[in-house]
């Protein structure tokens, strides 16, 4: 069986990798801290 | 190997499940590790949970994209996705036969003696809706006058998050017991069909309903480590149709989106090698086999 290196997973790795660098230069990590410390209420089905 | 991946199961389970200081403090853990991805559906509102739930966070973001935008934040979810994206892309559904919380339930649930029954394959197709709809469209595009929407998948499904947070929580709280009403008891009717259905077959929730499932699908076919198959050492002998908990025929259809990587057909069924672990475009060298009788006589 041949073998031969796959770059499409690369490529994507690439792409998220970029996606989430921009999200850290948005602030975005805070704004995910802040909501995961709290108690999503609507999101457990209560309020 | 079924038993290593068990145990890499609880593993996980227990490290973004690992704050049990709970009891004492009255409430989640809220230190820094909270800015990590869980690979799996857990959510965030776990009381021992120390990982944020990429599905709860995505929504949260998208239903208030509108007011971030409007006071100049661009929260807009690229940090989730990125995070979601980079663990798909790395590994596919690996995740979900390996580190997924509700998936190793399900399948303790599913070890209950009970007549099995099977899932017809379109209900497969339910979870790229549930995905589309209740993660992304609804919360993005039902807004309230503020321009808030709401958390549909989390709100009015999700039943890991009734079963690690809903339940939990209102135990932990009792100002909560107070607050209850019909969309906290539809949520409980769900677990319940969940916990009922996954009983009678296999992992039906990641099968059907899973968005997180259905976003690493996307990526079985092309994620960097990956179950792959030789297709000139194949024999068609279908051994591996019998032994895969989501009824997938891995011969006719690898990288198939519905394949939870959980490498049985691999380990438990093929005599002849001709399944394997692709990295990157390179077969992993197999370490050996557990193949039980009744899968060798059949």
């Amino acid at each position: 069986m041949k073998r031969k290196l796959r770059k499409t997973p690369f490529i994507l790795l690439g792409f998220f990798l970029l996606l989430w660098l921009v999200g850290i230069s948005l602030g975005e990590p805070t704004r995910v801290l802040e909501q995961a410390k709290s108690i999503c209420l609507e999101c457990i089905g209560i309020g | 190997m079924q038993t290593i991946r068990k145990l890499v199961q609880a593993v996980w389970i227990f490290l973004i499940n690992g704050f049990w200081g709970f009891p004492i403090t009255g409430n989640l853990y809220q230190g820094p590790l909270k800015i990590i991805c869980s690979p799996g559906l857990n959510c965030y509102s776990c009381p021992a949970a120390t990982t944020y739930c990429p599905i709860g966070s995505l929504q949260q973001l998208l239903l208030s994209v509108r007011f971030s935008l409007q006071t100049g934040h661009y929260y807009i979810g690229t940090f989730v996705l990125g995070s979601m994206g980079l663990l798909g892309a790395s590994f596919g559904r690996f995740i979900c036969g390996w580190a997924c919380p509700f998936g190793l339930i399900q399948e303790l649930l599913h070890k209950i003696p009970s007549k099995k029954y099977s899932i017809p394959p379109l209900l497969n197709r339910c979870k790229y809706g549930v995905l589309l709809v209740f993660v992304v469209v609804l919360p993005l595009l039902v807004v309230d006058q503020f321009g808030l929407g709401k958390p549909w998948f989390c709100k009015y499904i999700c039943p890991a998050g009734t079963l690690e947070a809903g339940i939990p929580m209102v135990f932990l709280i009792p100002d909560l017991r107070t607050t209850i009403g019909f969309i906290y008891l539809n949520k409980i009717c769900i677990l319940t069909g969940v916990i009922i259905w996954s009983v009678l077959a296999s992992r039906p929730f990641c099968r059907t309903m899973c968005p997180l499932g259905a976003f690493y699908a996307l990526f079985n076919r092309v994620s960097l480590i990956k179950l792959d198959l030789d297709k000139e050492a194949c024999t068609n002998c279908k051994a591996c149709h019998k032994v895969c908990p989501v009824e997938i025929r891995f011969n006719e259809t690898p990288g198939s989106g519905e394949c939870i990587n959980c490498m049985k057909c691999m380990t438990d069924a093929c005599d002849f090698e001709a399944i394997f672990v692709n990295v990157a475009g390179y077969r992993l060298a197999r370490t050996g086999k557990s193949r039980p009788v009744s899968a060798r006589q059949s």
